[in-house]
């Protein structure tokens, strides 16, 4: 007994020694950023995966601990699934994940639609004017994001700025319900991410040959043909990198539902926090979290990923 | 024809950009309470943001979280960036990079949650307090900036003309002297760029501070988010107009910069 444990200690030992032979500046230099995304990004997630296993429990902290020594010498591991269990029967959180989709999917479609005709507007301007008119888009986006939403707040509100003109104007007896509700959270993601949509749009539409679109002229296509099989096709890559990099933010997005959205718009960001700090069930709210990216959020990084090699390697050849 | 079209839709789409942000500045130079009325001109709601004791504290704890998180993220991100371009051949790149990466697209409330219990964790396991005031709000900040910090510097250092830093290695200058004094001024803009970005996500982030701030730290965003759950309030307007004047001046100096840089 006394003998093995020796060998462990001088198998250790002598690993070590291993290692600082190796450790050389460079290791160091990995090491640094490293240790740092380990420690607060990787070990957070690894702990969120234990507490959504957990039990809940009223107590500080709220959760019971998965794995537990028994009178010294016995280790209990005890998984609990119900937590997601419940995220797959109870009706209010499918309805969170259905309105966070549906939410998430307008908003994207709707950026798309403003922004590719804007993107492409800016790659046709002439050279001069492009710089000017992407920065005048990144802009905004330089404010802060609580008064981008709050602006909307603004203009929405039952007292807003829209709602006083048409009474003003009398094309409405009473105001109209233009806030606290789903449509109001679509309008604050599409304010908020259209950057997002026009850049990588921008960057697929302006590689674009334009000749080819005179030469199908040329040969007598339409103006909607000449878009639909040239334009369309060929920034097809700017689409799917700004509907995903619209997509992957909106449909975790807490702030603009919580202010815009109204009690109604109960998004999965909406349901994390409110478990969080409502409801005190930690378990619940880390078994949220994870759903949310292994469901949502890691498939459409995944597939974007591949895309995107793919889209390379296409070009190389 | 075409032309004319390509300049409606600009028209527009700036005009949804803007239109908003316009009405929250022409507003905060409303005497009255109500948005709804304009009485007339006033400065009044500047004067009582500029002397409300918390909002003035919390601009102070904002700005100090903001400016300590860009500068390690800076200067975490580089390393990083210099990994993941000019290391070549070691194992566990593909982790690394995807771990340095991820949280691009983490949902702010999963990873502020995650970063939280890591805290409460930590300060049962060693007794550290996690509500030590600011710290795990700089700590969270530094995590998510560095991601966008090493994206900006990766892109430039791809881009960078590889040779003079070989011909300096070829004369004999050792490798950190080489980064000190060609690699880092070539990087610059990127690392300046990448700070002023890591500064205002700090500055802006509600939800992850939100979670992790510890007793005693309310960030700037914190006290806004909260007045805004209960409505709507002049002072914002004011506080708003004031950040946009100092956004505008900044970009000014920026532009006239760069304007005198080409010349």
């Amino acid at each position: 007994m006394i003998n093995t444990m020796y060998r462990t200690e001088e198998r250790v030992i002598s690993w070590f020694a291993g290692i600082s032979k190796k450790v050389s500046g460079r290791h160091f230099l990995i090491s640094i950023p490293f240790i740092w995304i380990f420690l607060f990004f990787i070990c957070p997630c690894l702990i969120l995966i234990e507490i959504s296993l957990s039990e809940s429990i009223i107590a500080s902290p709220p959760y019971t601990p998965i794995v537990e020594w028994l009178s010294g010498h016995m280790l209990q591991i005890r998984m609990n699934l119900e937590n997601y269990m419940v995220l797959f029967t109870d009706e209010m959180y499918i309805r969170g994940f259905i309105t966070s989709v549906l939410i998430a999917g307008v908003s994207t479609v709707c950026c798309l639609l403003i922004g590719f005709p804007m993107a492409y507007a800016i790659a046709r301007a002439s050279e001069h004017y492009r710089r000017i008119l992407l920065m005048l888009v990144v802009l905004p986006f330089w404010t802060s994001f609580l008064i981008r939403v709050y602006a909307w707040m603004m203009l929405l509100s039952p007292s807003g700025f829209i709602n006083t003109l048409l009474m003003k104007f009398h094309l409405i007896e009473a105001p109209l319900p233009l806030i606290n509700n789903s449509f109001a959270a679509c309008i604050g993601i599409i304010y908020a991410y259209l950057p997002f949509m026009i850049f990588p749009l921008y960057n697929a539409i302006e590689k674009i040959d334009y000749s080819l679109l005179e030469a199908a002229y040329d040969l007598g296509s339409s103006p909607m043909t000449a878009f639909f099989s040239i334009v369309m096709p060929l920034s097809a890559p700017g689409i799917y990198a700004g509907s995903a990099l619209v997509f992957v933010p909106a449909i975790g997005e807490f702030v603009i539902p919580e202010l815009l959205g109204g009690s109604q718009t109960l998004t999965i960001g909406r349901l994390v926090w409110n478990e969080f700090f409502g409801s005190m069930s930690w378990p619940t709210a880390a078994a949220l979290s994870i759903v949310l990216l292994v469901f949502v959020v890691f498939p459409i990084v995944f597939i974007q990923r591949c895309r995107e090699t793919k889209f390379l390697s296409n070009n190389i050849e | 024809m075409h032309f004319r079209w390509s300049r409606a839709i600009l028209f527009l789409g700036y005009l949804f950009l803007y239109f908003p942000l316009v009405c929250v500045v022409i507003y905060s130079f409303n005497e009255s309470r109500l948005l709804a009325t304009w009485t007339r001109f006033s400065m009044k709601w500047y004067k009582t943001l500029l002397s409300d004791p918390i909002i003035l504290r919390a601009i102070w704890t904002s700005v100090k979280i903001a400016c300590l998180s860009a500068t390690v993220s800076v200067i975490l991100g580089t390393i990083a960036a210099i990994i993941i371009v000019r290391f070549t051949g070691f194992r566990w790149k593909p982790l690394f990079v995807g771990a340095i990466t991820a949280p691009l697209v983490m949902p702010e409330v999963v990873m502020g949650l995650s970063l939280l219990m890591l805290f409460v964790g930590l300060e049962r396991v060693f007794g550290w307090s996690a509500d030590s005031g600011s710290t795990t709000i700089v700590i969270a900040h530094i995590t998510l900036t560095l991601s966008y910090v090493t994206v900006l510097v990766q892109a430039r250092l791809h881009d960078m003309d590889k040779s003079i830093e070989e011909a300096a290695l070829d004369l004999g200058a050792s490798p950190l002297k080489v980064f000190f004094v060609i690699t880092l001024p070539m990087i610059s803009p990127s690392l300046i760029l990448g700070w002023l970005l890591a500064f205002a996500l700090s500055l802006d982030d509600v939800v992850i501070a939100s979670f992790v701030a510890g007793a005693g730290a309310t960030t700037l965003p914190m006290i806004v988010f909260s007045s805004l759950r209960f409505g709507l309030s002049p002072e914002i307007n004011a506080l708003a107009t004031i950040l946009m004047a100092l956004l505008s001046v900044g970009v000014i100096i920026s532009a006239v910069l760069l304007y005198k840089r080409k010349m």
